[in-house]
């Protein structure tokens, strides 16, 4: 009888007949209490037996119906897995984010911290502490947008070693990420772009350091790639001696990606800095150039068109 | 600039081919930018002489030429160029020949005549500007000669670009002084020795004091016959450095100034009216320059006159009214020194910027003068004739540049270079570079020399040693570095996390010009004042950006022009307001702000804040099987920002009306932070997506990254072991009565068992009396000891109601 319920409820409907309050063997029990007194203990231990012996069937029976019911409602609710997942798909940050982000990882290893300054600069922290005075020819070679004769859009970050050095102590290690500006535009320049200035200032920095970490630097940035590495002599108003930074890709062509040197004496002594007890390198990256580099982008006018099909492959 | 490899070898002949030649100027600091072939691209051109000329039968502007060209018949070339006579030695392409425009010659019949070639014109060759007629060769060119050989073009043409500090390098002579360092070889070329005078007459110079004149050269060139041409190898040479041959005079003097860096200048003297003067312009004084632009000159600025009036600027460019021209017989010739920080931003203000004010802007050889003088003259004679007189030298020796003497410290160097080179290697590279050098005890005097403008300070002589040295002999070190442990503050957060949340949420950054359309903006923003650019590069980059949202706007526009329909978009970066008042915001150098977005408020009359702006348009989510589109919202950009600030900081932030012209004035907020404004939400005014003819509403908000900068430190409190209550309300209010107003009546009135209060349904509609709008509440109660009594429970719920009723005359749904 029991295992003939095909079902849970079946079940139920035998459980109640034989175990519930009007049930067969539930009658059967209280039948004991008419039988003669040396009766009734033999009879009781029968009809609990056999309790015991439907409830176990029923139990058993039970069991065997709930896999089947849960495998059945397994198979009901098996899903095309291949179907895609829903929800919000994350954003991204830009290349030149990206960049920036990955170059002051690295610079932090050698215990550089990040500064930034204001794009709306003066000609005193833009030109005249860099060792650029009015009128020098240097000044030709930053095509710059002014406001008045005194507020310019800075021309590099190197405005930001200035009001650095007047606020911190030496020894000092930061790098100044941001945007910079020249009125300059056509295929390879943009009137707004962006440099990471550097600055390392301790006892004895001598050019060899500033190659070296640059060399670290720039192997470690192009990771997998071949980098080779060329220093040219150069001249920056407020570096001396000052050092052109080019290099090759997978054997590409030279590319020049940053300017650098030993901070020169005059920038220094604007600052107030002893020259005799310190000296410092300083350097400025392209960081367009090195975007276009390590992530094969051809044309520089990309990173402000800010063409969707071309910032979501950065994802 | 560009020189002549040929004209370079001539000065010196290091044993390295172009391709090593280049290498070590780059090496150097001197970058070769490109190097060229100094012939043009053709091939099978010869030296030929006309022989015979005769009209072609059935051709009035063709001739038929019998030319000699080396070979034992004269060939028959049909020519139709004026110039075209017999004994003239030309160029002739031959058939098989090929032009720089890619023409292979054939042989032809013109109108029946048989043509072995083609004369041609320097135009023709890529040789000169010159179509006019066929060219013409001296008569001596012998006929037969490939023109490649004969006019020396297995030449290269080195283009160098050169740092502004070594002005002494803007000559054939200079680059090779230096390429005579670096390989220790001796210059091949000396001094030109002194023309012989032949006449006495003197034309009379003064030169006043505190002018940007410090030394003036001069002598009269008489009896000249322009009507001759410069020789072939000179007009090359000159092509190959990129200028044009105009006439004998202006010639020699570009190729003095090209070969020996000395700029030089020559007068008609027939045109002069009593003595020259160097002096300094009058206020208002008036020229008309060579290329004839009238000039209105500054009292700053020196001025070469006559006595009628200024007759060029010192050092810049000449005036008109003395030039030099085909009919000139008599020149002055003027060598001269002007100092070049009185040079310095005349070319950028005359709008001259002229080889000769390049120079000098950079510093001319004060040692040079009489040498290229008498150098052109010698030039000058041996193509025009004519005569030379005495050299007029007129110096004010205390101005005159001075190089001073530097002690080089060895210790210096070393520290500086993190070399240690010996003292005789540094003393002979040194002498090399022509700086007068005496080894010290502890390094080297040393005297620069006259034409190095930029050596001044121990420094400039260290790179002087890394620069002949090689940087390549540098070795790479890493500094010692005993670093510190600064403290890393845990409430601040850097800007990153903002942007790395946003982009976490499905937004992507764009970056966009700081400077925008002054029109467009102030439609966004016509209540802030916009910094405006002196010098734009176009007039929609003409103003600096007050808000991001113009920024988003445009990349929106141009991202649905390539059929986007759905983007989220974020910018960070600086706004700049300008400050009318004109007052420094704060002291300049305390602007210096770790990257945690703060904002620069340096400049006196700029404020420059770092903001976070975002845009959503369209759909939050792609298009998906699985779920109903769900497009962007006021509430949905506000979770963006509400999870903004719950990373940022603990701050109370609450959203407020706002009078914004750019927002939809039903739904716009204005963001306070702990009472203070940082911000604004809201979609975008329909009348402006009107006016921007937008297909859709963009929401956009706008943040003061500064606001969202602070962090909190957590501070764990222990919970509750008791069980939460949770007791639900609906309340039927007035249309108007805010959200927010509930809440504070709500917390204003609950005990601190009050734990969180949840918003789970707003309803308007059909079913509610016009004008009244119901919100149910799940009210969170909970104590921190003891199970909650029903009763409390209750009671709290009906103060909380009443207080409601009072406050706002709600009413509670049953």
């Amino acid at each position: 009888m029991v295992s003939d319920a095909a079902s849970l409820d079946a079940l139920e409907n035998v459980r109640v007949e034989l175990l519930g309050k009007k049930g067969r063997l539930t009658a059967a029990l209280k039948s004991i209490g008419q039988l003669p007194a040396e009766q009734k203990p033999a009879a009781g231990q029968a009809v609990n037996k056999a309790k015991q012996r439907v409830q176990t069937l029923i139990d058993q029976r039970r069991h065997v119906l709930d896999d089947a019911a849960l495998a059945e409602k397994l198979t009901a609710d098996a899903l095309d897995i291949t179907l895609p997942g829903s929800g919000t798909p994350t954003g991204g940050l830009h290349p030149l984010t990206l960049t920036i982000e990955r170059v002051s990882a690295l610079f932090a290893q050698l215990g550089f911290e990040t500064a930034i300054g204001p794009e709306v600069e003066d000609d005193y922290h833009n030109f005249e502490a860099l060792n650029i005075p009015a009128h020098h020819p240097a000044r030709a070679m930053h095509d710059t947008f002014y406001f008045d004769v005194n507020r310019l859009l800075r021309t590099h970050t190197s405005s930001v070693q200035i009001r650095y050095m007047k606020t911190i102590e030496p020894p000092m290690r930061v790098i100044a990420p941001g945007r910079v500006y020249r009125c300059d535009s056509d295929m390879t320049h943009s009137p707004m772009f962006h440099q990471i200035e550097g600055l390392l200032v301790d006892r004895d920095i001598a050019l060899s350091d500033l190659m070296g970490h640059l060399d670290a630097f720039l192997t470690s940035f192009f990771d997998q790639d071949d980098c080779e590495i060329r220093y040219r002599p150069s001249y920056f108003p407020f570096t001396e001696p000052s050092a052109e930074v080019d290099i090759r890709i997978n054997k590409g062509p030279w590319i020049e990606v940053l300017g650098s040197g030993i901070v020169h004496p005059s920038v220094f002594q604007s600052v107030g800095i002893d020259t005799e007890e310190f000296t410092g390198y300083a350097f400025g990256i392209g960081v367009e150039r090195l975007a276009m580099l390590r992530y094969g982008v051809t044309d520089l006018r990309l990173f402000f068109e800010n063409d969707l099909r071309f910032l979501s492959q950065f994802h | 600039m560009k020189l002549s490899e040929k004209w370079l070898r001539e000065w010196i002949d290091p044993p390295v081919d172009t391709a090593g030649l280049s290498a070590q100027l780059t090496a150097m600091g001197l970058e070769v930018d490109e190097v060229v072939s100094a012939a043009p691209e053709f091939a099978g051109v010869v030296v030929a002489r006309i022989l015979g000329i005769r009209p072609h039968p059935d051709a009035d502007r063709l001739r038929v030429c019998d030319v000699d060209c080396g070979a034992d018949e004269p060939l028959q070339v049909v020519c139709g160029a004026p110039n075209a006579r017999a004994g003239l030695v030309t160029v002739l392409a031959q058939v098989g020949g090929r032009l720089p425009d890619g023409t292979v010659l054939k042989k032809a019949k013109l109108r029946g005549q048989v043509s072995m070639g083609m004369l041609c014109s320097g135009a023709e060759l890529g040789l000169s500007d010159d179509a006019s007629g066929i060219m013409e060769l001296p008569e001596d060119a012998p006929a037969g000669l490939d023109l490649i050989q004969y006019m020396a073009l297995d030449d290269s043409i080195i283009d160098i670009e050169l740092t502004p500090d070594r002005g002494d390098c803007l000559s054939v002579r200079g680059i090779a002084r230096d390429l005579s360092a670096r390989n220790d070889l001796p210059l091949l070329r000396h001094e030109a020795a002194s023309v012989p005078t032949r006449m006495v007459r003197q034309w009379p110079v003064r030169v006043e004091k505190d002018t940007a004149c410090v030394r003036y050269t001069g002598r009269l060139v008489s009896q000249l016959s322009l009507d001759r041409a410069s020789p072939a190898w000179m007009v090359e040479r000159l092509r190959r450095a990129g200028v044009r041959a105009i006439n004998p005079v202006v010639d020699v003097t570009n190729y003095v100034m090209l070969e020996l860096g000395q700029p030089m200048h020559a007068f008609d003297a027939d045109k002069l009216r009593g003595s020259i003067l160097v002096r300094q312009a009058t206020a208002g004084e008036q020229l008309v320059l060579l290329d004839g632009r009238e000039m209105t000159l500054d009292q700053d600025t020196t001025v070469i006159a006559d006595e009628r009036g200024a007759i060029g600027i010192a050092g810049i460019m000449g005036g008109e009214s003395t030039a030099v021209d085909q009919r000139t017989v008599n020149i002055f010739f003027e060598s001269a020194l002007f100092l070049p920080e009185r040079i310095a931003g005349k070319p950028r203000r005359y709008a001259s910027h002229s080889e000769s004010a390049h120079r000098f802007e950079r510093g001319v050889d004060p040692a040079g003068q009489v040498e290229a003088l008498e150098y052109a003259t010698e030039l000058l004679l041996g193509i025009a004739g004519g005569q030379a007189g005495p050299v007029g030298d007129w110096q004010d020796s205390a101005r005159l540049p001075q190089r001073g003497t530097v002690l080089v410290r060895r210790s210096r160097l070393m520290r500086i270079l993190g070399i240690d080179p010996d003292v005789q290697s540094v003393s002979t590279l040194f002498t090399r570079l022509g700086i007068s050098t005496v080894a010290v005890d502890d390094g080297w005097q040393v005297v620069a020399p006259s034409y190095r403008y930029d050596l001044a300070i121990e420094e400039d002589y260290i790179e002087e040693v890394a620069r002949i040295l090689g940087y390549d002999a540098i070795p790479r070190t890493s500094p010692v570095h005993r670093p510190v442990l600064r403290p890393v503050p845990e409430n601040r957060l850097p800007s990153m996390a903002s942007k790395r949340l946003l982009a976490q949420r499905g937004y992507q950054e764009v970056i966009t010009y700081s400077f925008v359309d002054e029109s467009r903006q102030s439609v966004l923003r016509p209540d802030l004042p916009a910094l405006k650019l002196a010098n734009p590069i176009s007039s929609e980059l003409a103003v600096m950006r007050t808000t991001l949202v113009g920024g988003l706007i445009t990349t929106l526009q141009r991202n649905l022009a390539r059929q986007s329909t759905s983007m989220s978009l974020f910018e960070t970066g600086l706004r700049f307001l300008a400050n009318e008042s004109g007052q420094p915001v704060a002291s300049l150098d305390s602007c210096i702000a770790a990257d945690h977005g703060g904002d620069l408020q340096s400049d006196p009359g700029v404020q420059q804040q770092n903001m976070i702006a975002g845009l959503v348009a369209g759909r939050r989510q792609p298009e998906n099987w699985n779920a109903s589109a769900q497009e962007a919202d006021f509430y949905t950009i506000k979770s963006d920002i509400e999870s903004l600030f719950s990373q940022a900081n603990e701050l109370p932030v609450t959203y407020v009306p706002v009078q914004l012209a750019l927002l939809h004035p039903g739904q716009r907020a204005g963001i306070l932070l702990d009472g203070k404004p940082v911000g604004y939400v809201g979609a975008l005014n329909p009348s402006l997506q009107q006016a921007l003819d937008l297909p859709l509403l963009p929401f956009v908000f706008e943040l003061s990254l500064a606001a969202l900068s602070g962090s909190r430190v957590p501070r764990a409190i222990p919970m509750s072991r008791f069980p939460q209550v949770r007791r639900d309300i609906a309340l039927l209010v007035d249309e108007a009565v805010s959200y927010q107003a509930i809440v504070d009546v709500i917390r204003a009135q609950a005990p601190a068992m009050l734990q969180d209060i949840r918003l789970f349904d707003v309803y308007q509609g059909d079913k509610l009396p016009e004008g009244k709008k119901s919100m149910a509440l799940g009210l969170i109660l909970q104590e921190f000891s003891r199970t909650l009594e029903d009763s409390e429970v209750d009671q709290v719920i009906t103060a909380i109601v009443a207080a409601l009723e009072v406050a706002h005359g709600a009413v509670l749904r049953i």
